[in-house]
């Protein structure tokens, strides 16, 4: 395990690099569902404001 | 109207594609994290140590499949956004408007994980060749789009402006592609596009090839994942997601 | 498509064609500065800034690294197979340095047509394999040549 961890010595850039792209990746996802979610209950509570609409 | 243009018509209408891109995005999601569980697998695993560079190359599986995205992002950004300015088609300028960061985001990475490993194996972080810089160049044309459109509220003009000057940068494509043969640069030569052998061995290039179909499939994700809040902020005031929105209160 | 939409891609069109032309024209009047190396062939056709920096990029020539004192100073030849440069450069080199090498230097030529560098990159090629491939490769190549 320390010698998958080492990459034969090029653990430390081997690593960060991959980091860089997990981090990058999953905040491509988690910012946009984020945004859905914020944006759908934002415009629930604007919709109660304005009362109910008729059908 | 025949039944193919039927077809597409009721799939470029926004409520329809809204719907559609929350039934896919969780397929899609899943799909990315089993290729990317495979391909890690075996790209940091099972792929043996290189000849010349020892375990650094690892850092390929994901550096070359950010750099293909960071250039087929843009391809679907000018080609949606000549969509947009030519036909005027409102999904094209959703699609435009949802690929660019994730563009971006990809090209960061590219030039990130590129300098990470340029440091060990060429001695340096950064240098100002051909390669490096029109890649840097096309960052610069993804932010430039985000930027434009930030700057104009109106999201069809704000559309067709940011589809001009994405199909001015369409020029940016070759030149980041042939670059490493038209000039001398400290970037090698391309590997995966060459034809005769041996450039990447096969226990090596089916990792790399399983990697960028894993990013291609977390595009697919992470674009469907924009799509639908970009859908509702234009539509808001339209019949349909003032009915979506009531249907979820009740 | 209708005349309105058939304008508007022709315009598109030509947006794109206008704009490659443009730059392609640019870039190639630019050519040899977008080059980021001169090669050996280059320096002896002086060709090469004198008494200014610049990248000087070549192999380096089998068996002539020298390590002339105890310190990190090094001095080797840098060919293009076609003309040889000497060059000697003090300092860390990366790890992938080694004869028959390409590499990429920078520095200035002296008056005796040494490059002294001060700094020294290695480029590395296109190929990935396992090292097991790499010497079988290799030995069939000797093999080849016997």
């Amino acid at each position: 395990m320390t010698e998958f961890l080492n990459m034969g010595g090029y653990g430390l850039y081997v690593w960060p690099a991959y980091l860089i792209v997990a981090i990058v990746l999953i905040l491509n996802l988690v910012v946009p569902l984020r945004r859905h979610r914020r944006l759908l209950s934002k415009m629930s509570r604007h919709n109660n404001l304005n009362g109910p609409h008729a059908p | 109207m025949s039944a193919l243009s039927l077809a597409f018509h009721r799939l470029a209408s926004l409520p329809y594609f809204y719907s559609l891109a929350g039934k896919l995005l969780p397929w899609a999601g899943g799909l990315s994290i089993v290729l990317f569980g495979v391909g890690l697998y075996m790209g940091l695993v099972l792929a043996p140590t290189d000849y010349e560079q020892g375990d650094s190359y690892r850092i390929i599986y994901v550096h070359v499949p950010a750099a293909w995205m960071s250039m087929l992002v843009y391809v679907v950004l000018a080609i949606s956004g000549a969509i947009a300015l030519v036909w005027r088609l409102k999904l094209a300028e959703v699609v435009a408007r949802a690929s660019a960061p994730i563009g971006a985001s990809y090209t960061f990475l590219a030039l990130a994980t590129g300098s990470i490993w340029g440091k060990p194996m060429w001695g340096t972080w950064w240098i100002w060749d051909a390669r490096l810089t029109s890649e840097l160049i096309l960052l610069f044309l993804y932010l430039g789009y985000m930027a434009l459109q930030s700057a104009i509220d109106d999201r069809r003009t704000a559309a067709r402006a940011g589809a001009v000057l994405a199909l001015v940068g369409v020029v940016n494509l070759p030149i980041i592609h042939y670059s490493v043969e038209w000039w001398s640069t400290l970037h090698q030569g391309p590997t995966v596009s060459k034809f005769d052998s041996p450039s990447i061995h096969l226990s090596m290039l089916i990792p790399l090839l399983l990697m960028a179909l894993a990013f291609k499939i977390h595009f697919v994700t992470a674009i469907l994942a924009r799509i639908r809040p970009e859908i509702l902020v234009r539509e808001q005031r339209t019949q349909w997601v003032e009915r979506l929105i009531s249907q979820r209160q009740s | 498509m209708t005349p309105l939409r058939r304008q508007r891609f022709i315009l598109v069109g030509l947006l794109v064609l206008g704009v490659s032309v443009a730059l392609g024209l640019a870039l190639l009047a630019l050519r040899e500065n977008i080059n980021l190396f001169f090669s050996p062939t280059q320096v002896m056709a002086g060709e090469a800034p004198q008494q200014a920096n610049f990248r000087l990029g070549g192999m380096v020539v089998e068996g002539s690294v020298q390590r002339p004192d105890a310190d990190l100073s090094v001095e080797f030849v840098l060919t293009d197979t076609v003309e040889q440069v000497t060059v000697t450069y003090k300092g860390f080199l990366p790890d992938l340095f080694r004869e028959g090498q390409g590499i990429v230097a920078q520095g200035m030529l002296n008056s005796n047509g040494i490059f002294e560098a001060n700094q020294v990159l290695a480029k590395h090629d296109e190929n990935y394999m396992p090292p097991e491939v790499a010497d079988a490769l290799k030995k069939a190549k000797e093999m080849g040549l016997k």
